[in-house]
């Protein structure tokens, strides 16, 4: 009985972290979730459209890519295609995850909610131990119910937002993914991981265009790290 | 309040391929024994695929991107991460007056 409690009590804990920890993503999607619904208004896609949109594919980057391929009738292959594209990342992101995560038999089911921004700070979080499930849906229940939320206002009336680069809120998540970076920073090897994703995903952005970047990216980062690593030479 | 049968399909398919790619990676990977170097870049994920994700920002958008990120990145010695946000959107509000 008393360990009962005293494991609702830790995981109560650990869900009020996940809460805690997700908040400056969760506001820097704010303004993001205007603008996708606004964009999808204007696409031609209705509120519950944009809504759906938002609840079950809940990935940023794809919902923003498909609707610049969005049309009447939508191309369903294409779409499939991009979104597979775009969100192959989380593929390495999955793997990297899993070792340090405790989901047990949820898994399947809550992984459904991993998105770039509380993958990172999970990432951050296993430095200090396992990644439970009760900080895992700490973070994604606020920041899934809060993406549907400002996708609707936005489609509903985003058009009345004006340009989101105006307030600075397209640099949002950037300044917040080098915060998170330098969380990640363990000496030399990182700063070669860094410069090697960085350069790479920036010259195949130029070139071959998005969302090629952030593949490119991810395994130049990923090649150096392996190639300076001490430890396999030794 | 409509929804057109072909956009429910679209979106279902678009959520069919991210959830794909979100559980692939929790199955591909069991508790194998991976070589150092294998190791390493299994390490380097969260930085690697974080900076792939905004290079296009950080080095490929102009100066004053490049600019507000250096400072983002100088305030992410000292800062807590929502300290970081707001000196970043801070430094881009302000270079862009120029």
């Amino acid at each position: 009985m008393t360990s009962m409690v005293s494991d609702q009590s830790r995981g109560a804990a650990e869900f009020r972290d996940g809460a805690r920890d997700i908040l400056p993503p969760l506001i820097a999607a704010i303004p993001i979730g205007l603008v996708y619904g606004a964009i999808c208004t204007a696409k031609g896609m209705s509120v519950v459209e944009a809504a759906l949109a938002s609840a079950l594919v809940f990935a940023g980057g794809a919902q923003f890519a498909a609707t610049e391929l969005w049309a009447n009738p939508p191309p369903v292959l294409a779409l499939a295609l991009s979104t597979l594209l775009i969100n192959a990342r989380h593929v390495l992101m999955g793997a990297s995850l899993k070792p340090k995560a405790r989901f047990g038999a949820a898994t399947p089911f809550v992984v459904f909610w991993m998105a770039d921004e509380n993958w990172a700070l999970a990432e951050r979080r296993a430095a200090r131990g396992p990644v439970t499930l009760a900080y895992w849906l700490g973070m994604a229940a606020p920041f899934y119910v809060n993406w549907i939320t400002w996708t609707v206002v936005g489609a509903a009336g985003g058009a009345l937002l004006g340009d989101p680069a105006r307030f600075g809120a397209d640099f949002a998540f950037t300044a917040l993914f080098i915060g998170l970076v330098a969380g990640f920073w363990k000496g030399r090897s990182t700063g070669v991981t860094v410069a090697a994703a960085g350069v790479a995903a920036a010259l195949v952005y130029r070139t071959l265009g998005s969302p090629w970047h952030v593949l490119a990216g991810a395994f130049a980062g990923m090649v150096a790290a392996a190639a300076t690593t001490r430890g396999g030479t030794r | 309040m409509s929804l057109d049968p072909q956009a429910l399909l679209a979106i279902l398919a678009m959520m069919g391929a991210t959830y794909f790619t979100r559980v692939v990676g929790f199955l591909l990977r069991a508790r194998l024994d991976l070589s150092p170097r294998m190791q390493a870049a299994f390490e380097a994920i969260p930085a690697a695929v974080l900076v792939a994700v905004i290079a296009p920002s950080l080095l490929a958008t102009g100066w004053r991107e490049t600019v507000a990120s250096l400072i983002a990145a100088l305030a992410a010695t000292r800062l807590p991460l929502i300290g970081v946000g707001l000196v970043g959107v801070a430094a881009i509000v302000t270079l862009r007056q120029f």
